[in-house]
């Protein structure tokens, strides 16, 4: 477990560093301030459309770092002197799963405060869209992690990465924008579920993506 | 198929030098040996730790040298006295400070064996340890492994040029039929 916690800091580190956070939050209240100029200034539309811009735009976030979450580490040589030392392929991805929600998750959270204003909100809906990144962001970082394993040893692994993940990350989508205006939780019941599930498997996908790159 | 009917076993103090022409597969070996690759038939069994250093430094380039060691060396429980001890031992620690992405070539070269150095790892495998070496770094290099091995651990070496190791066999590998 030293190890996971090891890998864990240094892949935060590196996610902080560089400016590698930054990029997904300017990205998501990019979109929160161009989509009311695209659809107009109409309050009524903006507020019962919002949270599902916000949901979109968290997604195609999430899609930014796919790129530099495994393939440099497979490059430089990490990942093997990881398995030199014994340390299961699975632990390095579960640490790069927690690493990348850490990274980008909170951030978003934090990120869409602002943006609920841009798009004129109210106080509810933004409960419920915190509430709904909570929930799904980790499946999202989980889809991440496992999408970056299986492209890294791809050329122009980025487009195909986005093919990939955005069909998986449908689910998340749907009960995510779907738990905002539901009052009775299921949807957000859903939404963890499919996280949890994401983040159940996704340790094993990628580790198995990380052997796989060595063949 | 690279190769098939290899067999050896060293003891504490030992070294092997793998030799053959290049694209038999004596890098294959070691990162076989490193358990990095499967093999086809047959096992390879060690008690110890292994250290791999081959042509990748596995070191963060915007972090300097001394932090993107230490990285390693938390991993394989040693402590900052070992890194420094790995340091001095390749003629690094004026580099100490210096981002690895600004090392050049034989100096990235040595902090990979000093990444191996640090590591407290029973087992070297070493992939070409003087590619890229001066003469001074050359004899460093001899004088490391040797310490290793008079400290009872073993080197694994593929090397085009002769090394200088101590109670050393050699194994030649040959292009498969």
């Amino acid at each position: 477990m030293t190890g996971f916690f090891t890998i864990l800091r240094r892949d935060l580190r590196l996610s902080l560093g560089a400016g590698g956070i930054g990029l997904p939050i300017v990205f998501f209240l990019l979109v929160a301030t161009l989509y009311p100029f695209a659809v107009g200034p109409d309050g009524a539309l903006l507020a019962r459309t919002g949270g599902g811009v916000l949901w979109v735009a968290a997604v195609l976030a999430a899609l930014l770092p796919l790129d530099r979450l495994i393939a440099p580490d497979a490059d430089s040589g990490v990942l093997d002197q990881y398995a030199v030392r014994g340390i299961g392929e699975e632990t390095v991805a579960a640490a790069k799963i927690m690493a990348h929600w850490l990274g980008f998750g909170p951030a978003l959270m934090l990120a869409a405060v602002p943006a609920s204003a841009l798009l004129r909100l109210d106080a509810t809906t933004l409960g419920a869209v915190e509430l709904g990144l909570l929930a799904g962001t980790p499946g999202l970082a989980a889809l991440g992690v496992m999408v970056a394993s299986l492209t890294a040893g791809v050329r122009r692994a980025g487009a195909l990465g986005g093919l990939l993940m955005l069909p998986l990350a449908v689910p998340l989508i749907i009960f995510g924008a779907g738990s905002i205006g539901d009052f009775g939780g299921g949807a957000l019941r859903f939404l963890a579920a499919s996280s949890l599930f994401l983040v159940a498997v996704a340790p094993f996908a990628a580790g198995a993506g990380i052997r796989a790159l060595r063949e | 198929m690279l190769f098939s009917g290899i067999s050896f076993d060293l003891a504490a103090g030992e070294a092997l030098i793998l030799a053959g022409p290049n694209g038999v597969g004596k890098s294959s070996l070691l990162r076989l040996i490193a358990g990095l690759l499967p093999p086809f038939a047959g096992h390879v069994v060690h008690t110890g730790r292994l250290a791999l250093a081959d042509e990748m430094t596995a070191l963060d380039p915007r972090l300097p040298l001394a932090s993107a060691l230490g990285f390693w060396a938390q991993l394989d429980g040693a402590t900052a006295s070992d890194v420094a001890t790995a340091l001095d031992l390749f003629d690094l620690s004026h580099l100490a400070d210096v981002p690895v992405r600004m090392l050049s070539t034989g100096q990235r070269r040595r902090a990979t064996l000093a990444r191996t150095a640090a590591s407290r790892a029973e087992i070297w495998l070493l992939d070409e340890p003087g590619n890229g070496l001066d003469h001074a770094s050359h004899a460093r290099l001899e004088a490391a492994m040797a310490a290793h091995q008079a400290g009872g651990g073993i080197v694994v070496a593929a090397s085009h040029q002769p090394l200088g190791l101590n109670n050393a066999r050699h194994l030649v590998l040959e292009a498969a039929a």
